[in-house]
């Protein structure tokens, strides 16, 4: 038990009370030079070859160039307990990154705790600011370093503070910048990755040679940070969070609660150097200044790319919002629109990270070598190209590359950053996989040990003492079996159907038991958190357990025994549930089936075994199931999903075509609905406060204008008032073609939005409603093995069954919140990623294979239309003229929806069916496309 | 928040989690008083004044077979912060009396002085965590001020667990992170456990490990409180000697 030699006591002051707390300093902290003599160098990290030196970074060295420390270029790095506790003050993802070098044996990177240090604790003085404190501990912290190293080591102290520099020169040690530090290196890729000094840092005379008079400022200048909290005080400013819109990087929105309402902010003058996800403070515009600063984007735009042929959207937050250049322009629609248009005047928080992308192609620069100065597009629309500086052009022109926003000043049109590191060539698979990958955040690194470490012992088999537990079930005797893709591992789910001596039926769904094997507060319950679901690209999967869970020990195979959780139903005949249970229980399936398989027995009249007259019994049950929910006003939407056939060898796609849904797909989808629908009915009434549910909100008006004003068009007249109403009108919705009311479906789901997770203690019980499925509750149960919603759920149903208690992190309001929120956003990232994988699956499908095909037009644009490609799931525009030739020829009828050609009969309609040709194109080197023509 | 900083593993005050905060002990603070002591963790600062064995002042509470235990405990306003005026003998003190007392008396050979009455007094005069803890300590060495008999030391420690990690002897900050908190009293030489209190839910594997800590914690203050009487009584024995 050991006690420090000496102390001190530290006094802060508070509000109204003085508070008092101790601070013991100690002589037990020791170097971290692995050649120290007069240390214990147990822990010791720091071994700096002969000529190379210790550095010591400042705090702001830290924060702006956190991508060069993480570069392994950088090494012997004491980080001192000061520039932590800073840095965690002023940007917490940045403190996270320090901590993870720090903490990384592969690293040479050591705390220093200086603050604790008897020799290197510095007291602030009378009249001393807490930074002038800190700059002063960090020198002197350098000063110990130096003179307790002696000769054995140099001691640099790299700081981009001007004063903090002269004054260590001053007192006699060696400091550096950031640039002529890494110049001394001798590396010129370590000089791409240091981020270039803020313009407010520049001195005058560097200021002078920009020559700011002839400089034009680009953006308004941001108000001081006093003027923004008095305005916000006031109610002249408002504070939220901006998104760009993710299919129009001129419009944001931002969610304000002062006003209540998304204040639009359009064109990138107004969005004032403001990121996606920054938190900024806006100022309204006044009514007759809205539509100025909507029809402003038109004149901004000219940067813009053209639109890319891209998947069909499943929801209202895949489709681009109804505001596309071409309406803006006619300026017909929305004279003046209903929301609040608001001006960026200064951003609070930053949300700045790094971003996937290429650079714009430009010739190499004369005197090869030299620094070229390159303009970075970002992958992500939303983010503005980004100004960075490079030493190796020639090597970057071709590869997607990551890269880091330092500054944006008011003088420059774009922001500066710096290059971070390099993905691969660009069109590669593996490299726009990657890329598919960080663009959504996505953690697809293996498993770490301690994660694997919670692992059951491997094989794992089913043990008698799993039946001891008098709360498990032994069902084993049950003729249960499963229905799933072809090829699929990981079972999450079997069913059961015995007939009952009353003439009902026994129905029993049975869930991967993962609960069992994932205890809550382990690692690998955290990982599973983290990661929230599974990610399915079209030539891998990214887990969110590990393999063995996954694949064996869970998944429910055939013949083998398995741990379950599941619900059981008495049925009549007429699919009336009379009771229903739950229960934790042992399976053995008896087949695992694919749809086809499921699909062909039932349908092959002459099988007459078993297992196929329990199919046929929980087909015709799933039938009445389905049509009641229909009755209640589900919507059947129709989504134009795609499949690919890929080639086992080469990983590249064979052949694409539709999904094709059967009934026996429907059954099983049917039997999950209800358990879900039970299982939700059940927490909820046990843990009214803190149970996780899933809700699908209304579609606003707003959102289905696009759906009716395509609708009016054709002459269809679709009532949307309620789920029930529109169900109803869009199984009327039937025209000459076989395909058009699917047509019409499709065009209905991209309005809606999607259903998100929620906490039931945050909203009113009349916002839990699932507006698709008509169902006042809602929740996940039925897939633990790759939803980390469902592993809630179902500690959740154990907790409510008195099977195991409830962990303390439901107690949590707040925590329980902030869990749905990443669940949501996991779930919708895994979802983007998919989508982008395809996407991407489709153009290489097509880079060897142009094809003539049929296209449906889906919406009338000012210099063409979009139109969708049934066949292949994907959508895109169709050029009529090519780009900057303004509607000369067309005639564009808005409220029909149609173009024409003045003085001829070509007209081209909404809904009207194509000839097109399919062909992928590089109009830019290394940068192919499909393009879509007219035949 | 992080209680225990995970890349260097020091606490907010500089100590490691199995580290106590410095205490000093001291005899015969309040010369009226037949045993008085001031005990001190860190910045807690706790007074302790015995009086008796002297008669029962009350007939009706009086044992025929052993000493009667009187404790009273009580915070002066200026103990924390907000310097607030407390009532007397709110529920806290009153529970805190009765703790205090309960973990005395079992070192405390009452049946060696029937029909009389022992009265303790403890006053926290600066409260900054291990209130509880200090006490006990201060009453202790109050008693032994005192020569009241006694077959051991009752000495007390604090343990908590935050961060995962086990601490030795929460500080104000960290007690008021709302954590499990489990306060031992410990006869130190015999071994044995006189107080026990936690008022969160911990595993019991966990448990275990905070428990024995604290009671490290116990026998480091028995410890010191020895060797602090050891050299009381070496003085007075030089300044009879003289
Ligand atoms: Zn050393």
């Amino acid at each position: 038990m050991l006690q420090s030699k000496s102390f001190v006591k530290k006094t802060k002051q508070g509000r109204l009370v003085k508070v008092v707390r101790e601070h013991y300093l100690r002589d037990d902290i020791y170097c971290g030079a692995l050649s120290c003599t007069s240390c214990d160098t147990s822990a010791a990290r720091l071994s700096p070859p002969d000529s190379a030196s210790i550095i010591i970074v400042d705090t702001n060295v830290v924060l702006n160039q956190i991508d060069l420390l993480e570069n392994p270029g950088i090494d012997n790095v004491v980080v001192l307990f000061v520039v932590l506790e800073e840095v965690k003050n002023k940007n917490l993802a940045v403190y996270n990154r320090l901590k993870s070098l720090c903490s990384n044996s592969a690293r040479k990177f050591f705390v220093f705790s200086n603050e604790h240090h008897r020799d290197t604790y510095v007291k602030e003085m009378v009249g001393e600011s807490p930074n002038d404190r800190n700059d002063r501990a960090i020198r002197v912290a350098a000063r110990w370093y130096q003179s307790h190293l002696g000769g054995q080591a140099n001691v640099l102290l790299i700081t981009n503070d001007k004063e903090n520099r002269r004054k260590a020169v001053e007192e006699g040690l060696s400091a550096e910048t950031v640039e002529s530090y890494v110049r001394s290196l001798g590396r010129p890729d370590l000089l791409d990755l240091v981020a270039l000094p803020n313009s407010q840092d520049l001195n005058m005379a560097d200021v002078e040679d920009l020559r700011p008079s002839k400089r034009k400022l680009v953006y308004i200048e941001h108000k001081p940070i006093s003027e923004i909290t008095t305005g916000l005080v006031r109610g002249i400013f408002h504070q939220g969070k901006l998104r760009v819109n993710r299919y129009n990087p001129f419009e944001a929105y931002v969610g304000s609660e002062s006003i209540g309402d998304e204040i639009v902010i359009y064109g990138r003058s107004n969005m004032n150097r403001a990121f996606d996800g920054d938190t900024v403070a806006v100022e309204l515009l006044s009514q007759e200044q809205w539509q100025e600063a909507k029809s402003s984007i038109v004149a901004d735009d000219d940067e813009d790319e053209e639109e890319d042929v891209h998947l069909v959207p499943n929801s209202a937050d895949d489709a681009p919002r109804n505001s596309d250049p071409a309406q803006i322009a006619s300026g017909a629609l929305n004279p003046v629109s209903s929301r609040p248009s608001g001006r960026v005047v200064g951003i609070i928080k930053r949300n700045w990270h790094s971003y996937c992308g290429s650079l714009e192609p430009m010739p190499m620069p004369a005197g090869n070598g030299g620094i070229a100065h390159a303009l970075f597009v970002s992958k992500d629309r939303r983010i503005p190209k980004i100004r960075i500086q490079t030493r190796q052009l020639g090597n970057l022109l071709d590869k997607r590359i990551i890269v880091a926003v330092d500054s944006w000043d008011c003088l420059s049109r774009y922001p500066s950053g710096h290059y971070v590191r390099t993905i691969g060539e660009i069109g590669d698979r593996d490299t726009e996989s990657e890329v598919v990958l960080i663009e959504n955040d996505i953690n697809s690194r293996p498993f770490s040990a301690q994660v694997l470490a919670c692992l059951p012992p491997l094989p794992w088999t089913f043990s008698p003492e799993d039946l001891a537990n008098p709360n498990r079930q032994d069902l084993r005797h049950v003729r249960v079996f499963s229905v799933d893709p072809p090829g699929c591992k990981d079972i999450d789910d079997a069913l059961h159907c015995t007939p009952l001596p009353n003439g009902n039926f026994e129905v029993g769904v049975h869930i991967a038991d993962v609960t069992n094997f994932v205890h809550p507060g382990t690692s690998l319950d955290e990982e599973a958190a983290q990661r929230g679901t599974s990610v399915y690209l079209v030539e891998k999967r990214i887990d969110m357990l590990p393999k063995p869970l996954t694949e064996d020990i869970c998944s429910l195979r055939s013949d083998v025994e398995r741990l379950a959780f599941s619900v059981l139903w008495e049925m009549t005949p007429s699919a009336d549930i009379i009771s229903t249970r739950y229960t934790k229980s042992v399976i053995k399936s008896c087949a695992a089936l694919s749809y086809v398989e499921a699909q062909a027995r039932m349908d092959d009249s002459r099988l007459m075994d078993s297992l196929t007259t329990d199919l046929r019994n929980l087909n015709s049950l799933a039938k009445i199931m389905r049509q009641r929910r229909l009755e209640r006003g589900a919507l059947t939407l129709a989504s134009a999903e795609v499949k690919f056939q890929i080639d086992t060898e080469t990983h590249d796609p064979l052949d694409i075509g539709m999904y094709q849904i059967r009934e026996a797909n429907q059954m099983i989808e049917e039997f999950m609905l209800a358990a879900n629908v039970s299982v939700a009915e059940k927490i909820l009434s046990h843990f009214p406060l803190c149970s996780l549910l899933r809700r699908h909100p209304s579609p606003t008006k707003e959102m289905l204008e696009p759906l009716l004003r395509t609708a009016a068009a054709v002459g269809l007249d679709l009532d949307v008032s309620s789920s029930k109403a529109l169900a109803n009108s869009l199984d009327h919705a039937v025209g000459d073609d076989p395909y058009f009311n699917k047509l019409i479906r499709i065009l209905a789901t991209r309005c809606m939005t999607q259903a998100v997770y929620f906490c039931s203690g945050d909203l009113s019980r009349s916002e839990f409603y699932h507006y698709g499925l008509a169902t006042p509750l809602y929740t996940h149960f039925t897939s633990p093995i790759r939803r980390y919603a469902d592993v809630i759920v179902h500690r959740l149903l154990a907790a409510a069954l008195g099977i195991s208690t409830l962990p303390p992190v439901f107690q949590d309001g707040p925590q329980l919140t902030s869990i749905a929120d990443n669940l949501n956003y996991r779930h919708r990232n895994a979802q983007m990623a998919s989508r982008a994988s395809v996407e991407l699956h489709t153009l290489i499908y097509f880079r060897k294979r142009p094809t003539d095909t049929e296209a449906r037009i889906v919406k009338i644009r000012a210099n063409g239309f979009i139109v969708f490609v049934p066949k292949f799931g994907i959508e895109g525009p169709v050029y009529l003229m090519r780009r900057g030739e303004k509607n000369g020829e067309w005639m564009v009828d808005e409220v029909h929806q149609k173009v024409t050609k003045p003085g001829t009969n070509i007209t081209y309609a909404v809904l009207q069916t194509v000839k097109i040709h399919m062909e992928v194109v590089e109009p830019q080197p290394n940068r192919p496309k499909l393009e879509l023509t007219l035949l | 928040m992080e209680f225990v900083n995970p890349l260097t593993g020091f606490r907010l005050d500089g100590r490691r989690p199995n580290e106590m905060r410095h205490i000093r002990g001291e005899i015969g603070v309040v010369a009226n008083a037949d045993g008085s002591a001031m005990f001190e963790m860190g910045n807690t600062k706790v007074i302790a004044a015995v009086y008796g064995p002297r008669e029962v002042q009350n007939k009706s509470q009086q044992l025929s077979n052993q000493a009667l235990v009187q404790c009273e405990y009580s915070m002066a306003n200026f103990s924390t912060g907000d310097r607030m005026r407390r009532p007397k003998g709110d529920r806290r003190s009153t529970e805190i009396s009765l703790v205090i007392r309960q973990s005395l008396e079992a070192s405390v050979l009452t049946h060696l002085m029937p029909r009389s009455q022992i009265d303790i007094f403890v006053q926290v005069l600066q409260a900054d965590g291990g209130t509880r803890s200090a006490c006990i300590n201060a009453a202790t060495m109050a008693l032994a001020d005192a020569g009241i008999p006694m077959c051991d030391l009752v000495t007390s420690c604090s343990a908590g667990y935050l961060c995962t990690t086990p601490l030795l002897d929460l500080n104000y900050v960290e007690d008021s992170a709302g954590g499990p908190d489990v306060t031992v009293g410990l006869l130190a030489k015999m071994d044995k456990v006189t107080l026990l209190q936690m008022d969160a839910k911990l595993p019991m594997d966990i448990f275990e490990n905070v428990m024995q800590l604290a009671i490290e914690g116990c026998k480091a203050v028995a410890q010191y409180i020895h060797e602090v009487l050891l050299e009381n009584t070496k003085q007075l024995e030089s300044r009879r000697g003289k």
